[in-house]
């Protein structure tokens, strides 16, 4: 088994069934994910796209649901449309701690070098800071500031 | 997700007190910079780049997993640690706030900018 690139971790003080909400429903991603959403029936095997609706091109991250065991484990075969071949693979796994609930992102089978590795490197902490300011304070943060 | 793949330090309040008093050691920032450098280390492979030993390795590495500063992944009987930016992402959002951004980076740029002059005079 090769080792994992990248793993995240962070509470948040909302429910599974509300965090698994705010991965995969469109009207929620658009409020904390920049803009853009999450297309899929989530079914596994069902086809997923990441989308910016605005952008002329907008299909930024295209894959397969490989798992999905709402609302505890999601896991996504992760690329860029126009190089499919070059596949990552990302696990959200979702537990109820009391009266929060820890979400761990793993993201592996990157290639070390690549610019999906560089670019998910500073996308998911302001993601992932997003998502949890959204689901606590009904607000997400400009995950693009700075850029 | 297995009992052995969750993280520690699942206490919410308080989570940035743990953070601060994690970040506030030098052996420990060492450590987080270890793993900045190679991400998804072994306590074995943390040891030996750092000038300290196993027992204080572990205590400190214990003390950023409660701070949720490091996550940690089982493979087989391998534990391994990854920098978990997360919390640290928190804190510049809470302080330094999305207007600030652009400014900060310059002045950062700057200065290792003139400190990369001065070090390259001295060589």
């Amino acid at each position: 088994m090769e080792k994992p690139k990248l793993v995240y971790s962070t509470f948040i003080r909302t429910t599974p069934k509300k965090l698994w909400d705010a991965i995969t429903q469109p009207k929620f991603t658009r409020q904390y994910w920049g803009g853009a959403k999450n297309v899929s029936d989530w079914k596994r095997g069902s086809k997923w796209e990441h989308v910016f609706e605005k952008e002329a091109d907008p299909v930024w991250i295209a894959g397969k649901v490989l798992e999905s065991v709402p609302p505890k484990l999601l896991v996504l075969s992760w690329a860029d449309p126009d190089k499919p071949a070059d596949k990552s693979r990302v696990t959200f796994e979702i537990d109820q701690i009391e009266d929060m609930t820890c979400l761990k992102v793993t993201h592996d089978k990157l290639k070390a070098g690549s610019k999906m590795l560089r670019g998910v490197s500073w996308g998911w902490p302001r993601v992932l800071s997003s998502m949890k300011t959204f689901l606590e304070t009904g607000k997400g943060l400009n995950i693009f500031a700075g850029r | 997700m297995p009992l052995d793949m969750q993280p520690k330090g699942c206490i919410l309040s308080g989570v940035m007190d743990a953070v601060f008093k994690a970040l506030a050691d030098e052996s420990r920032r060492k450590l987080l910079d270890q793993l900045h450098k190679s991400n998804g280390q072994t306590l074995g492979e943390l040891c030996a780049h750092l000038d300290m030993t196993r027992q204080a390795v572990t205590k400190h590495l214990l003390l950023l997993e409660d701070a949720n500063l490091v996550a940690v992944v089982w493979r087989g009987r391998e534990k391994l640690h990854y920098l978990n930016p997360v919390p640290i992402h928190e804190i510049s959002e809470r302080w330094i706030g999305k207007y600030e951004c652009h400014r900060l980076q310059a002045l950062g740029d700057l200065k290792k900018g003139l400190e990369q002059t001065k070090t390259d005079k001295k060589g």
